[in-house]
């Protein structure tokens, strides 16, 4: 669809770190790159209000309630901003709700998994917003203007999100024995899944090449893990919690932790869709759709007798 | 009775009008017919929260036991919670979520109003606050009305259905009491009842423009000023003070 | 679903500070002006950004075109963004 002129245009502007836009001549796979990813993130911040939505009504306090409250508001919004920046390329939310529900379209792994106690709603607010935050700050930079504007509101707005999680893991930790207990259980569970957030090996993803070319990644999956992981370890320790992980030790000479071997297999499980929450988590997103369906025909009705349009 | 205990019971009575709609509107995290409105509704959650929590820390201080907001809130029992019998009831479907919503938002823009003007000073700056909150919530369950009573014939359908199932609520609304008379003396509260023509006149208004009849009925629900509830309220503690009950000695 | 939509785009411009310019945001869905209002304090405005806020839906922002050549200028190709609504389509047609 692209000229070898408005090609030679869009890899200069790659190669200038000049910001891609959306009415840029664009190859079509940068395009439909994009599309997939930018659309992905977004699911996964609406599936993700479920897990935690879960804990909203049984908070142990008011001012933890409030928090969780503005916390999912706040995933929410992010979904929003990035089914916006999605619909820059040519796609409508109602398509991506349509792929979301298919299952052509995925979200991140993590919410497949359930949000069993209080303590995991610690966990994932420390751990899995913590490892979204390494991915997100980098992705700041990522060449497609609307995604890269959509991070960096993003990013702002994380920053509570982390302290959040890891304030509930440190009240726990220096409460009473169940609460430790609790704590500990969440922390062996919530580990290694987000871990496997930042995805396969560098040398086992199918996608990442072009991701590097076009400049829509910036950091390789095993360099933002681990990053994670050397901040992450830190934390854990101040407050006591172990990481479930009897291969962890640091690595002097590189500055680094070396790390046990992910479970691949409970990996791909999960994403194809044999994971404990997979299915409700799509049942639920079908079902509050669908009974949605009459919400928003007769909001179409009511637009249309306004002559707004 | 007296003052400090009237008092104390009137501040129950504000901050669990907040604590239990907060509860329900939190249960549509992720439940909203668009994005944007499950969004709208977590938000307003916050806002009933927040307000619980302001006037439940006052209700603690007023008491004087060394309670604090989270003692009143998750360790009272059923007949012990002061929030009118509508904020207990299931949001439903969204038609009766934005009824329930715009009966309740319209009486607290009332409310709000006139404890603006309390002589006591905290109740003033919260029902303050509240107030820029409450008009917001009775704007969009106002508009959503409109949408939703002249939308389709199923929007209708479902709204007016919803407005004749809560109108046997309504009343309680402006239901005085020895504790609420006390209080409207000494220009800490207010009379209820005279908010019911204005709150009449603006929900008329509303109907009106939303095509929605004006459900009959007289026969009005009562009992929670007494702390008599419906058999939702056990329920909703059930789920909310469940942690803090699990774990007595535990601080979160 | 044919009648089932997730309403129209809008875009949304908020003035962070008074004095100053109503700077893009992003977009939100709405069906009307009220709901579009709403939605977008709701979204864009959750840390108290900014009084005042515009929206408009989509479909009325004309943007210039990158590769613009006055002689060649084409109106129809002066939507802001690739949506795919903005094109009537014949009924029936598919894959479009």
């Amino acid at each position: 669809m692209t000229s070898a002129a408005q090609d030679i245009q869009f890899e200069t502007k790659i190669a200038n770190d000049i910001t891609i836009e959306p009415k840029d001549a664009m190859p079509e796979k940068y395009r439909l790159h994009l599309i997939r990813q930018i659309s992905q993130h977004a699911h996964s911040e609406v599936i993700g209000m479920q897990p935690e939505g879960n804990w909203i009504t049984r908070a142990p306090s008011l001012r933890a309630k409030q928090i969780l409250l503005a916390k999912i508001q706040d995933e929410g919004g992010h979904g929003l901003y990035l089914y916006s920046a999605a619909e820059t390329l040519g796609i409508k939310r109602e398509e991506m709700i349509e792929q979301l529900h298919s299952g052509k379209a995925k979200y991140s792994n993590i919410f497949n998994y359930p949000a069993l106690t209080w303590a995991d709603i610690g966990a994932i607010g420390w751990l899995v917003d913590g490892a979204a935050i390494v991915n997100q700050v980098s992705l700041q930079r990522t060449s497609y203007g609307p995604y890269a504007r959509a991070m960096v509101r993003i990013c702002k707005e994380e920053s509570f999100h982390q302290r959040q999680g890891y304030e509930i893991m440190a009240t726990m930790m220096s409460g009473s024995a169940d609460q430790r207990q609790m704590a500990q259980d969440a922390m062996n569970r919530w580990w290694w899944p987000s871990l496997m957030m930042f995805g396969p090996h560098d040398s086992d993803s199918p996608h990442s090449g072009d991701a590097f070319t076009w400049k829509i990644k910036r950091k390789s999956n095993d360099e933002l893990r681990a990053k994670f992981i050397d901040k992450t370890v830190q934390q854990a320790e101040v407050i006591g919690l172990t990481v479930p992980d009897s291969e962890l030790k640091w690595n002097e000479a590189k500055q680094t932790y070396n790390y046990g071997e992910i479970n691949w297999d409970e990996f791909k499980q999960v994403i194809n869709g044999n994971g404990p929450c997979n299915k409700q988590r799509m049942v639920h997103h079908v079902k509050y759709h669908e009974e949605g369906a009459w919400v928003r025909e007769a909001a179409e009705a009511y637009k249309k007798q306004l002559n707004e349009s | 009775m007296n003052k400090q205990e009237a008092l104390f019971k009137y501040l129950l009575y504000l901050g669990d009008n907040g604590l239990v709609q907060g509860h329900r509107l939190s249960e549509l995290c992720s439940r909203g017919p668009i994005l944007e409105e499950d969004l709208a509704m977590t938000n307003f959650a916050l806002d009933y929260i927040g307000r619980a929590s302001a006037f439940l820390k006052y209700a603690a201080e007023v008491e004087g036991a060394g309670r604090t907001e989270d003692d009143l809130a998750y360790k009272r029992g059923e007949r012990l919670f002061y929030n009118n019998l509508m904020a207990e009831l299931p949001n439903g479907d969204f038609a009766y979520t934005m009824a329930k919503q715009v009966l309740i938002a319209c009486f607290e823009y009332l409310l709000f109003t006139e404890l603006s003007n309390s002589i006591d000073e905290t109740i003033a700056s919260v029902s303050t606050k509240t107030l820029k909150e409450v008009r917001y919530h009775f704007t969009h369950a106002r508009d959503w009305c409109f949408r939703l009573g002249k939308g389709t014939a199923v929007s209708h359908a479902k709204l007016q259905n919803a407005f004749n199932d809560l109108w046997m609520y309504t009343g309680e609304l402006f239901e005085m009491s020895d504790w609420l008379r006390l209080l409207a003396n000494e220009q800490i509260g207010c009379d209820l009842s005279l908010l019911k023509s204005k709150w009449n006149e603006m929900l008329n208004l509303v109907l009106k423009e939303a095509t929605i009849e004006v459900p009959i009925g007289d026969y009005m629900q009562t009992g929670s000023r007494q702390g008599i509830h419906t058999e939702y309220l056990g329920h909703i503690l059930s789920e909310m003070q469940y942690l803090q009950r699990a774990y007595p000695d535990a601080k979160w | 679903m044919i009648n089932d939509t997730q309403l129209d785009l809008w875009e949304v411009f908020i003035q962070s500070r008074p004095g100053h310019h109503h700077t893009h945001a992003g977009s939100v869905h709405a069906s009307d002006k009220a709901m579009a209002l709403q939605n977008a304090r709701d979204i864009y405005t959750r840390r108290n950004e900014g009084g005042s806020i515009w929206v408009i839906p989509s479909k009325y922002v004309a943007a210039s075109n990158p590769e613009d050549s006055d002689m060649f200028f084409d109106p129809a190709n002066d939507k802001i963004y690739r949506h795919p609504t903005f094109y009537a389509m014949p009924e029936g047609a598919k894959q479009i």
